[in-house]
């Protein structure tokens, strides 16, 4: 009897509405929904009242529209002066791209090699990282930039009394003079040889895993990949008759003549911008390796690996799990510090379309908005691949 | 065949000394061997670290000590033979009496020379605020924040702006009230009695007791009232309009502003992300992963150019103010993360205690769970600071004449152009940088050591 009275429907209590926890939320978000709308659209109409008195059409109509001033720096969108701000949009785009890109390559190199100095036995070695560490990543970029740029850069020699690098080419005040690359017919050959190699070692390494898996036994799958991969394009090379070659600058009485000049603003933010996020990266990764449970190093050791095998099959592996999180961060943080680049005037997204363009053009909405957009996609895309490979390297558990 | 007692001499009555250890295994040699030396390719690393610290070492304390050029009056102090001066052909190093010239520029920017102490009294208070809060054997805590973040920002706006602002009211149309101070209180005392009111209202709908909500919030605007007021009065300063301040000072103005705006904007923010509602939540990640996923630089560009787009006529901020607005929306998004990540790591049984024992949402979190969650995360907070003190050189960019924008500037004086001059400057600059920031972050490492209080 006692169950079946439980079971008898009680009436709802009466509550008041404003008491009502749902109620009070719809009522609470309706409220900053419409504050929200109320906001922007303050803030629009204030726009397109200013914009009006101002003289200025609003829309994307002015990217069709001739720039009409030069650009330094373009390694591959042609672009010449009558060129549309659409195509310096994306020659902005372009350097930016370049920068970041060549920026997390060597920040990553930097960062490891340094972080795996840190936690070096060798006393000498791990205070250099840990001097390299704190002084690096406690000075702002922007003075760093500036440092590369006006403190060191442009002190170097003029044009006519260039330093010659040998085989990097000669470097003054103008930029360094690196030996160009010539293509000739068949120089496709070789980017299609490294393709089918990267293929081919890509097929190996799962045959590999999967006699590994069976057998037990081991193939060296990287020796076999780094010979395929340096050794088809050589072959290609040589088979297609050296289609290319360099071509050194030479010096004349006005400077370096020849060659690909590489402008001193571009030396100069890779070097800041690697070298300050490499401090970042360096802490992380240092992180990362001390994550690893001592006891994992000792049972290597137990089981017969030697410290180089330890730490490439065991520690390394299981610390990248640790260090890509924060890693990717950092690359998202260079990417968007490569802006700073229009403090040293290198054509990049922000100094050349938010900067020149936008100055030229006065349509600070459009401009800012897109380039805002484009950074974020940038970030967007980069963290959605790096938690595709952090989802990959990450321990799979039942 | 028994022996005696006294037989027995065989058994030594005191130990042996121990023989000392290998001279290659205690003291200087014997570290080096375990430190230096411990193998071949450890030596090789060795000698690779000193021929590397024998390229930087002597080169950088000839350039900065030994060599540079100490005392002078201009640039003839500074510069070779071949450039007018009298220093040897291949001398270069620092040339400091260029930075001593430009302290007070460099410190202080353009502020007027009487008025100085004004700047001085705001910086005083500034530090003998901050000293006593960072340190946690100090006690009354609480009156300390409250004069940190309350008192200070007031009076250090007053004295270094000079306070009288204009206040021309909001609420009621001109064409009934002409536009004075006046009829902004009459405007003020309106929007109290309206606030107070329906505070007192929503109390009474919800059935609670509405006299002791009514009396905070009527306290509250009471504060802003004072505060408004005393920024509204005469004090006698003389106005210095911010175009004139600069130099590092204004790099603190900028950094601490922000970091004190940005602290309850990223609290909000936190709980809206956090929130079960799905607008407030959708607000919150847009609005949050919006600032981070862009550069500070294109939000401050924003700020400057686009911001007084979307003002209503007659209304303009001044550059600064511009700047310090896109400053604290970009760094209260980064502190939101900070501060979520304090309350993601409170367990689940601390929300559940706070409901169990019938508080609200507001008063659990500012209770049980807000205490808790920045408490942990004040590591956080200073290397958000950190990140922010560094990022306030960026204003240079948009124009600002912040310590840097001040060094850039110094370099067009021909007095003291010499090919030395841009390095000696910015490494000044870098050195100062270096010692504010590396100092908090060594702060920031011992509160997170005595923060840890888990077991391991």
């Amino acid at each position: 009897m006692a169950i079946a009275e439980s079971h008898v429907e009680r009436e709802k209590p009466k509550v008041r509405l404003l008491n009502d926890p749902k109620f009070r939320a719809m009522i609470f978000q309706a409220l900053l929904v419409a504050m929200i709308i109320w906001v922007v659209w303050g803030m629009v109409s204030n726009a397109a009242n200013n914009l009006q008195k101002a003289g200025i059409a609003s829309g994307f109509g002015f990217l069709s529209e001739s720039a009409g001033f030069g650009l330094n720096f373009s390694p591959f969108v042609e672009f010449e002066e009558v060129s549309n701000y659409f195509t310096v949009y994306k020659v902005g785009l372009q350097n930016t791209l370049i920068l970041a890109v060549l920026g997390v390559f060597f920040a990553t190199i930097l960062g490891f090699v340094v972080g795996v100095a840190r936690l070096s036995t060798n006393w000498v070695i791990a205070k250099m990282a840990y001097i390299y560490v704190e002084v690096l990543r406690n000075i702002p970029l922007l003075l760093q930039i500036f440092i590369w740029y006006k403190g060191v850069l442009a002190t170097l020699p003029a044009k006519r009394d260039s330093l010659d690098w040998g085989v990097f080419g000669q470097i003054n005040a103008a930029g360094l003079f690196a030996p160009k690359p010539i293509f000739a017919a068949g120089a496709m050959s070789i980017v299609w040889a490294l393709l089918a190699a990267i293929v081919i070692t890509f097929f190996v390494n799962r045959w590999s895993t999967k006699r590994q898996m069976e057998t037990g036994q081991r193939f060296p799958v990287f020796l076999t990949g780094l010979g395929l991969i340096l050794g088809f394009p050589l072959l290609a090379y040589l088979i297609a008759g050296q289609p290319i070659s360099l071509e050194y600058p030479v010096q004349g009485n006005f400077g370096p003549a020849g060659g690909m000049q590489i402008i001193p603003e571009f030396i100069a933010l890779l070097l800041a911008l690697s070298t300050y996020t490499a401090a970042f990266i360096a802490e992380i990764v240092r992180a990362g390796i001390l994550a690893v449970d001592r006891g994992q190093t000792e049972a290597s050791y137990a089981l017969g690996l030697r410290p180089g095998q330890t730490l490439r099959l065991n520690v390394i592996p299981q610390a990248m799990r640790v260090i890509i999180p924060p890693l990717t961060s950092q690359y998202l943080n260079l990417t968007k510090n490569s802006s700073l680049a229009v403090a040293i005037a290198y054509p990049d997204l922000t100094a050349v379309f938010a900067g020149t363009a936008l100055n030229q053009t006065g349509q600070a909405v459009e401009i800012l908005l897109m380039t805002m957009l484009t950074y974020l996609v940038i970030s967007l895309l980069t963290s959605m691949f790096m938690n595709w490979y952090n989802a990959k390297m990450s321990l799979v558990e039942r | 065949m028994a022996k005696s007692k006294d037989d027995v001499s065989f058994v030594r009555s005191q130990l042996v000394e121990a023989l000392p250890p290998p001279i290659t295994e205690v003291g200087v040699l014997g570290w080096m061997r375990k430190n230096l030396f411990s193998s071949i390719t450890n030596t090789i690393m060795t000698l690779i670290g000193l021929f590397i610290l024998y390229l930087v070492v002597p080169g950088t304390l000839n350039w900065t000590i030994f060599e540079a050029v100490w005392s002078g009056t201009s640039r003839e102090a500074c510069t070779t033979i071949p450039q007018g001066g009298a220093l040897p052909d291949d001398w270069n190093a620092a040339c400091w009496p260029y930075v001593g010239a430009y302290l007070k520029l460099f410190v202080y920017g353009r502020y007027p020379d009487a008025e100085l102490w004004r700047v001085n009294l705001s910086l005083f208070m500034f530090f003998a605020g901050l000293i006593p809060m960072a340190m946690p054997s100090v006690p009354y805590k609480r009156e300390n924040i409250i004069f940190m973040l309350g008192i200070f920002p007031v009076v250090a706006f007053i004295l270094m702006s000079g306070g009288n602002l204009n206040l021309n009211g909001f609420l009621i149309p001109e064409t009934i009230f002409a536009p004075s101070e006046f009829k902004f209180w009459i405007d003020f005392l309106v929007l109290t009695a309206i606030i107070v009111g329906f505070v007192g209202w929503y109390m009474k709908a919800t059935a609670t007791d509405p006299k002791s909500a009514m009396k905070v919030t009527a306290l509250a605007m009471a504060v802003l009232g004072l505060v408004l007021f005393s920024m509204a009065f005469d004090f006698g300063l003389e106005s210095i309009e911010t175009p004139l301040w600069g130099g590092f000072v204004m790099t603190l103005v900028i950094a601490v502003t922000g970091i004190v705006a940005s602290l309850p904007l990223g609290i909000l923010l936190a709980l809206g992300r956090r929130s079960d509602m799905p607008a407030v939540s959708l607000f919150s990640v847009i609005f949050i992963e919006f600032w981070r996923g862009v550069p500070l630089i294109t939000v401050l560009f924003m700020s400057s150019v686009m911001l007084p787009l979307f003002l209503p006529d007659g209304v303009s901020f001044d550059k600064l103010l511009r700047a310090l607005i896109g400053v604290a929306l970009f760094s209260s998004a980064y502190m939101a993360e900070v501060v979520r990540g304090g309350m993601q790591a409170i367990p689940k049984g601390q929300y559940e205690g706070a409901m169990a024992v019938g508080l609200n949402y507001w008063q659990s979190m500012r209770m049980i769970i807000l205490p808790q969650a920045l408490k942990i995360v004040i590591p956080g907070i200073v290397n958000t600071f950190i990140g922010l003190f560094k990022d306030t050189t960026l204003v240079s960019i948009i124009g600002l004449l912040d310590f840097l924008g001040m060094i850039n500037l110094s370099h067009s004086d021909s007095n003291w152009a010499t090919p030395v001059q841009a390095l000696t400057s910015y490494v000044f600059c870098a050195f100062v940088f270096w010692v504010f920031c590396f100092g908090m972050a060594r702060y920031s490492l011992f509160m997170e050591r005595r923060l840890d209080t888990g077991h391991r």
